[in-house]
């Protein structure tokens, strides 16, 4: 099954960890996965509105791509990115007249009618190559480190699209367990973390991310792992002035399930973008010896 | 606060248009206020959720203008997936929000965001708060 790769944008600069980091790990798998041809933004967030199909075009775009180019799957790391390509393509699947307008509209294009599957990245990891297989090729097993999951509202919401069912978080909690993990459970794990509602506020007034934060610490979280890059920023970037603020009474580490996979498999610590998180991530990974060198 | 039924307070044209934006039957809602325990920004919004689908239910468009309940709704669906009713409230929030946003008329300024934020700010962040807030 041909499978290629959809980055989208942010991987490609802010997130640019989220993807190193998971091309280094899929390739210590013996994986491999080809980053798509001619993709484009895949517009962050799902219309809402009824009539609002200009905005379906882009993801489709990409979808329809994909299978011009002989692919039944792409996989996407970010999680508004998996979003936004599975409803839309749940769209082109089940709505005979949206389907019908928006091809016609893109009539340069091929027709499309959702033959493409839409795969995030932790579904690929369990059904191509199993925990078993990924749990031979660790070679620095996390052990020591307590590592609270957080899905955010994209990875479950709506339920059709939810890479496993509401209030479920086992794709990410096995996999940490795998590596060698110890899995914390806290009630926030699918709270909102504000989303872009942070363009409106000031600096550390992000409630929605204090409490999904204050929630994993209390529960003895000592990492909290996203792959979300809106999530990673609202969590991971603006603590210090949650903490100024007395939002937070302390920091967690915040970083992305593909940089913990890359620890594990051995990677070095050149390849995981670490300079892109908070500097907190660097120091908690040094502290429990997880960082070999090139 | 239940709003008493009289004809001056409905309006049966902004009733359809919300309805026909969102896709979602409002009259079906019970006001049992799920989705206001759900919502993340609640206590942040001039009306909680659950009063927000009560002024819709009466299509009360002028009296939601200048609230900013719609405008904080960060769309995750939260209370859509508990709504005993199945109502997808996201959705309402969204077609307030466009109501706004079709009279070309802006919740933030994009000029007005300091460089500096602008600069820290992830691309998905952008992409998603200007097709939220901006025409
Ligand atoms: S949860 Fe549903 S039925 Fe209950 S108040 Fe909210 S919209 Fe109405
Ligand atoms: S979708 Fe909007 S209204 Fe609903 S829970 Fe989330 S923020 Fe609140």
């Amino acid at each position: 099954m041909k499978i290629s790769y959809y980055p989208g944008c942010t991987l490609k600069y802010k997130a640019k960890n989220l993807e190193t980091a998971a091309l280094a790990s899929l390739d210590a798998l013996g994986i491999e996965v080809e980053e798509m041809d001619r993709w484009n933004c895949c517009g962050a967030v799902f219309s809402l509105a009824n009539d609002d199909l200009i905005h379906m075009v882009g993801p489709v775009r990409n979808l329809l791509r994909a299978k011009e180019q002989g692919a039944e799957a792409i996989v996407t790391l970010c999680s508004m990115c998996y979003n936004t390509l599975a409803r839309a393509n749940l769209l082109m699947k089940n709505d005979p007249v949206k389907r019908d307008t928006i091809n016609r509209f893109m009539d340069d294009e091929i027709d499309y009618f959702g033959e493409v599957e839409v795969y995030h990245f932790l579904n690929l990891i369990k059904n191509e190559i199993g925990w078993e297989a990924v749990q031979e090729k660790v070679k620095t097993p996390l052990t020591d480190l307590k590592v609270a999951s957080y899905y955010g509202c994209t990875l479950q919401r709506p339920e059709e699209v939810g890479i496993e069912p509401i209030g479920k978080f086992s794709l990410m909690n096995e996999l940490f367990s795998t590596l060698g993990a110890e899995i914390v459970t806290f009630d926030g794990a699918d709270k909102c973390c504000g989303s872009y509602q942070v363009m409106c506020e000031e600096i550390g007034d992000n409630n929605a991310a204090a409490k999904v934060l204050s929630a994993a610490s209390t529960n003895g979280a000592e990492a909290l792992v996203t792959s979300c890059p809106l999530c990673e920023f609202n969590l991971g970037k603006q603590q210090d002035a949650l903490l100024d603020k007395g939002r937070i009474t302390e920091t967690l580490p915040t970083l992305y399930f593909t940089q913990l996979l890359a620890i594990s498999l051995g990677i070095a610590s050149e390849e995981l973008g670490l300079e892109l998180n908070d500097a907190q991530v660097a120091q908690l990974l040094e502290s429990k010896k997880l960082l070999v060198a090139a | 606060m239940t709003l008493p039924l009289n004809p001056q307070r409905v309006s049966v044209d902004s009733i359809s248009k919300i309805k026909e934006l969102s896709g979602e039957n409002i009259k079906a809602c019970m006001q049992c206020g799920t989705c206001t325990v759900a919502c993340p920004m609640a206590e942040e919004m001039d009306f909680f959720p659950r009063k927000v689908m009560h002024f819709s239910q009466f299509g009360m468009l002028s009296r939601m203008e200048d609230i900013n309940s719609y405008w904080k709704c960060a769309s995750c669906h939260s209370c859509s997936v508990r709504c005993p009713r199945g109502i997808d409230i996201a959705k309402v929030m969204e077609s307030l929000r466009l109501l706004v946003l079709r009279t070309n008329k802006n919740y933030i300024e994009p000029s007005q965001i300091p460089k500096e934020k602008l600069k820290e700010y992830p691309g998905i962040m952008m992409v998603a708060g200007f097709r939220k807030l901006t025409s």
